[in-house]
């Protein structure tokens, strides 16, 4: 698979260089959401951002709570829709609505 | 996922196996399947998921989890290290499949005509497919006009459960070619599996053009969507 794909290696990658890295997965969608569950989207606490989880709407909201996984190495599961006044707020626009698990990478919590 | 975790995972689909993560999503404790053991319910969910190669969210006893599959990748098969194989290779990359080209003219299928990451085989088609198993997340696509090279590929192809079957050459040529593979056993159902003319009627001309109408045919058909092929057009 190429990197732009592949992006489970490419946040691997990030981690043996010693980065921080988290890793956002949609887990649930409803209605007209552009990425389907299972899609990645890599952050690490440098910026680095490989991967999506929706057309764009979302990423920065899920990167920003993706820092205060690798901060905490506590998971989250964040819920996205027109139903959620924050989905407004970073513009998923689209009608969707979907759910997205964030986890910190590496380390040695819970699996 | 944890550090070990994901060393699991990368090794299991390093070596090609086709594993699912289970993830509770109380608390993102993880299990990998078929390594660990599991209760039922999330068996069947992870042999389920890798099935229909889709992710879902499933609860058991209550409890919420998310059971992600990893198949090996998709594989396409290219006979005949051709000119529009070369546009053809790259693109089939970009799209996640693994890519093996088989040309045993060994002038065509070099390294320097189409870089590192291709998978390269000069032994006489017949033998090279047999080897390679076509299965059901295989693409195989015969490009060398040449009967003595498509043909006993095709062969192969046709009983296989390869999941697409595609062959370059105009409705005339495939005429012959059904017809010599029809002396040659195979059953009109199994010829009619093949994609010839090969590829999406957009009126590709380049050898890019034509590969981006092959590589369209395969996505169309992977995702089991609803288009006209150059038969029915």
């Amino acid at each position: 698979m190429s990197d732009q794909e592949d992006i489970l290696a490419t946040a691997a990658r990030w981690l043996e260089e010693g980065e921080s890295v988290a890793l956002a997965t949609v887990v649930e969608t409803w209605g007209s959401s552009p990425r389907p569950a299972g899609s990645h989207l890599a952050i690490t606490a440098s910026g680095r951002l490989a991967g999506s989880v929706s057309g764009g709407c979302i990423e920065g909201a899920v990167a920003e709570a993706a820092r205060a996984t690798m901060a905490s190495g506590a998971p989250q599961l964040l819920d996205f829709g027109i139903s959620d006044e924050r989905a407004w707020e970073v513009g998923l626009a689209c009608g969707g609505k979907l759910k997205v698990f964030v986890e910190k990478l590496g380390g040695e919590q819970a699996a | 996922m944890n550090t070990e975790f994901l060393a699991r995972l990368q090794a299991a689909r390093g070596a090609g196996r086709a594993v699912a993560v289970l993830t509770r999503l109380a608390d993102g404790a993880q299990f990998l399947h078929p390594e660990d053991s599991l209760p039922e319910p999330l068996l069947r969910a992870a042999e389920a998921a890798l099935a229909s190669d889709t992710a879902a969210t499933v609860a058991d006893e209550g409890t919420a989890w998310f059971v992600q599959p990893h198949n090996p990748r998709l594989r396409l098969i290219v006979v005949g290290a051709v000119h529009i194989a070369q546009a053809l290779a790259p693109m089939a990359l970009g799209l996640g499949y693994a890519v093996t080209i088989i040309d045993p003219r060994r002038a065509f299928a070099t390294q320097e005509r189409f870089g590192t990451g291709i998978r390269l085989v000069d032994d006489w088609p017949d033998e090279a497919m047999a080897h390679l198993a076509p299965d059901s997340r295989t693409a195989v696509v015969t490009l060398t006009h040449d009967p003595k090279l498509d043909d006993p590929a095709l062969e192969v192809a046709l009983r296989s459960p390869a999941f697409y079957i595609g062959a370059l050459g105009s409705r005339r040529t495939h005429a012959k070619r059904a017809a010599r593979l029809a002396e040659a056993g195979l059953p009109p159902e199994a010829i009619a599996r093949i994609a010839a003319p090969v590829g999406l009627s957009i009126g590709a001309v380049t050898a890019p053009e034509i590969a981006l109408s092959i590589m369209a045919e395969i996505v169309a058909r992977r995702r089991g969507a609803a288009l006209g092929s150059r038969d029915t057009a």
